[in-house]
């Protein structure tokens, strides 16, 4: 059965793939962000569904990969090189950091994981010869053929290639012994310590390996715009969204974060075009009720029909 | 008998309160060692000293001849010290065999899961659960939830095992059945440290007992010698009664 979803999953997001041969430049953006909010929910998953830990780090790798990607871009460095550097930057800095971060639990985690964030945006603020400061960093246009609609298909499958390596990652995590490692941490860490279950090293992993993807979506994100700066890439929502993409699809599930992705994506779509004012608020609303009809997310839905349907 | 571990001079604080002080102890391989003592005298922070869950605040804990005072409680698993918990610590989501396959896996390096599965289900065997094995460890009764604690423990391959109130809420055949399973694990050679209220089972499996009353160890020998000693009628008893006792006899 886990490995039907897994197929299911997998399925879902290489259809996703076909999206240049029939979209125009709105359909890629949009279809480049439903990749971009997958990478971010499946990566905090790993984190925040595997091992229990609620990280609000999200936005902090994200701005990290943005700038450190960023930077290295606007001084002529390749993509693929800024790609790398971005990833290895925010694997090794959250393995550093995990192991101090992760010795809270629960709530003082959370706070302390949002502080990471604000703390690399006042980095990013102060260190005006680097990152451009406030006034932001331009990357230049590489040279790109085939006009707007050229750019953002190669945008588009730069993202899309981007999920499937997380997801390749992060389903293999779910089957190996960090993974059945983190299973036990969630459950019951102390007693996972006492089988043997070096509980430090596999949560910082689970923080690194939810941070690398998703700085390097960041930096793909600012090689996709050509502009950014601290409060567009630190946006506190990038810490807040991946959270409720994986409630919405059902906690600790990959195929329920790219579900879950995808449908709150769609839902802030619609609503930003018809409530502009209040869209917001409204997709706030919408949010609540989802949870509190659905409580285990979209991927219980299906367990639901099945149950309903045999004899009490 | 050869020594299997030693504690020298152990000692454990918690702010103001002396939870052990300079506890000497050695422990011979393949003995089965009745740890006693009334409520609150550190039989538990004992063993979170010895397994590294505390640290202690002086003194040594030496295992097969290395010191391992300072390990983590990932390390001391690893190198052959088990222990079951006074309140029992399931996996709750993880299937029973799941549960013990991890014990089987984490403890033991260079395991591959297969093979931690296999000898997972000996141990489900060994202990009466194999028919539960499919099922959430949230499921299980007590009685089963303390066997799948056993199992656990015995998945790691211990030399030395730590079994903290195992028979803790059990009825008298479920505490039968677990006084046989010990004698069991002990006949497989691995040494047992028990620590229990019910002396009925002290006084049958052990073939020793130290006692400890505040942090201290007040007596150390065989069954019968320790609960005739004056310090452990005192101790569990109050000083007067322990007058009377000794006046009378």
């Amino acid at each position: 059965m886990k490995l039907g979803r897994d197929l299911l999953l997998f399925g879902l997001v290489l259809l996703l793939g076909t999206l240049p041969f029939f979209g125009e430049a709105y359909t890629l953006r949009l279809g480049t962000f439903a990749c971009m909010y997958a990478i971010m929910a499946v990566s905090w998953n790993v984190i925040g569904g595997l091992a229990g830990y609620p990280s609000f780090a999200t936005a902090a790798f994200f701005g990290l990969g943005a700038y450190a990607g960023g930077v290295l871009l606007a001084k002529g460095a390749a993509l693929l090189l800024a790609l790398a550097f971005a990833g290895a930057l925010a694997f090794g800095g959250a393995m550093l950091l995990g192991a101090v971060l992760l010795r809270l639990r629960g709530h003082y985690f959370a706070i302390a994981s949002l502080a990471v964030g604000e703390v690399l945006r006042e980095l990013t603020n102060t260190a005006t010869n680097l990152t451009g400061g406030g006034m932001g960093l331009n990357i230049p246009l590489g040279a790109m053929t085939g006009g707007i609609l050229g750019e953002a298909t190669f945008h588009f499958l730069a993202m899309w290639g981007l999920l499937l390596l997380a997801l390749a990652v992060v389903v293999w995590i779910e089957r190996s012994k960090l993974g059945f490692g983190l299973a036990c941490i969630r459950q019951n860490e102390s007693a996972a310590d006492m089988i043997g279950v070096n509980a430090t090293l596999y949560k910082s992993l689970a923080f690194a390996f939810s941070g690398v993807f998703v700085a390097m979506a960041g930096t793909l994100y600012a090689a996709w715009v050509h502009y950014i700066e601290p409060p567009d890439v630190y946006d506190i929502l990038f810490a807040v969204k991946p959270i409720v993409m994986a409630l919405l699809g059902g906690l600790g599930s990959t195929v329920g974060a790219v579900l879950g992705a995808f449908v709150f994506l769609g839902i802030e779509e619609v609503v930003w075009r018809n409530y502009l004012q209040v869209h917001t608020g409204v997709l706030g609303f919408l949010v609540v009720v989802l949870l509190l009809f659905l409580p285990h997310g979209l991927v219980s839905i299906g367990r639901r029909l099945r149950t309903g349907r045999a004899p009490a | 008998m050869t020594e299997l571990m030693k504690l020298d001079a152990v000692s454990r604080r918690f702010g103001g309160l002396q939870a052990l002080q300079d506890v000497s102890l050695t422990i011979g391989r393949g003995e089965v060692l009745g740890l006693i003592g009334p409520n609150g005298a550190g039989k538990t922070t004992l063993v979170n000293v010895i397994t590294g869950v505390h640290r202690a605040s002086g003194g040594t804990v030496i295992f097969e001849g290395r010191d391992i005072t300072r390990l983590r409680p990932y390390q001391t698993a690893r190198i052959g010290i088990a222990r079951t918990f006074q309140v029992v610590q399931p996996f709750p989501e993880l299937s029973v065999l799941d549960n013990v396959s991890a014990a089987a896996l984490f403890s033991n390096t260079g395991v591959g899961v297969r093979e931690a599965t296999r000898f997972a289900r000996e141990q489900l065997q060994f202990v009466g659960l194999a028919a539960m094995a499919d099922k959430p460890a949230s499921s299980l009764t007590l009685a089963m939830r303390k066997r799948l604690e056993l199992a656990k423990a015995l998945a790691m391959k211990p030399k030395l095992l730590f079994l903290d109130e195992v028979n803790a809420g059990l009825n008298s055949a479920e505490v039968e059945q677990a006084m046989n399973l010990i004698r069991q694990i002990a006949g497989g050679g691995v040494t047992i440290v028990l620590i229990e209220h019910l002396m009925k089972v002290v006084m049958s499996v052990c073939s020793r007992i130290v006692v400890l009353h505040n942090g201290a160890l007040i007596a150390d020998g065989t069954p019968s010698e320790v609960v005739a000693d004056h310090h452990v009628v005192e101790a569990y008893l109050g000083k007067k009664y322990a007058q009377t006792a000794t006046a009378g006899a």
